[in-house]
């Protein structure tokens, strides 16, 4: 995997992520009017595969863009390069995507 | 770290240095957020729990911030995409980017209700 694959997959996940996060900072904006509540939240999310496949993609472009970001800054300020660092960084965006991932199936099936 | 030869004062190393530094906080902030919505939407008592949990001054004012930091970050994102995939001039972009970013800061502020 190298550099070229990376830059790719950061403007494709930045291409995904920017339609996504300003659908996720207008639901944030709906939803804290009146103050947050779970009733309120998992009413919307509930047995709805619209907002499961919203979430599980914008979760797995986030784990990738956070972590592809991360190797930038780390190879600049601290010089750690190479394929063990990159399959390192991969494993890490793989492994918050999951957890996001895991938050959008708790929505959906809550 | 080598030194960059590249002026610091330029607006558009102000572009750079804020779109870097809010990605940073949200690529260190995003693994903690994604664990704990994973361990908290287990039902909604625990959801309803951990909302309630989330109700001080520390934590709202926590979010307040990564929303801003959001929001510059996708402003700062556009901008990159823009230059890179639109061929816009940096002038151009600059302007798109700055005007983005407070009119987003001055509606989430509004809306926030702070």
């Amino acid at each position: 995997m190298g550099g070229t694959h990376l830059w790719v997959a950061q403007r494709v996940t930045a291409m995904i992520l920017a339609v996504a996060v300003v659908v996720h900072l207008v639901t944030i904006l709906v939803a804290v009017r009146g103050g947050l509540s779970a009733a309120e939240i998992i009413g919307r999310t509930r047995g709805n595969e619209a907002w499961l496949v919203f979430y599980g993609v914008f979760a797995l472009a986030a784990g990738l863009h956070g972590a592809i970001g991360l190797r930038g800054i780390a190879a600049e300020w601290l010089g750690w390069r190479g394929r063990g660092f990159d399959l390192a960084w991969l494993g890490i965006g793989l492994v918050t995507a999951i957890f996001g991932i895991r938050a959008a199936v708790g929505l959906y099936a809550a | 770290m080598r030194p960059d030869p590249r002026p610091r004062s330029h607006p558009t190393y102000i572009a750079f240095l804020v779109h870097r530094l809010s990605g940073l906080l949200l690529a260190l902030f995003l693994p903690l957020h994604f664990w704990a919505l994973s361990n908290a939407i287990a039902g909604e008592a625990t959801l309803e729990g951990f909302l309630r949990w989330t109700d001080n001054g520390l934590v709202k004012a926590s979010e307040t911030a990564l929303v801003i930091l959001l929001a510059a970050h996708l402003a700062g994102g556009l901008r990159v995409l823009a230059l890179e995939f639109l061929g816009w001039r940096s002038s151009q972009k600059t302007m798109v980017a700055a005007s983005a970013g407070v009119s987003f800061a001055a509606g989430l502020l509004f809306l926030l209700n702070l």
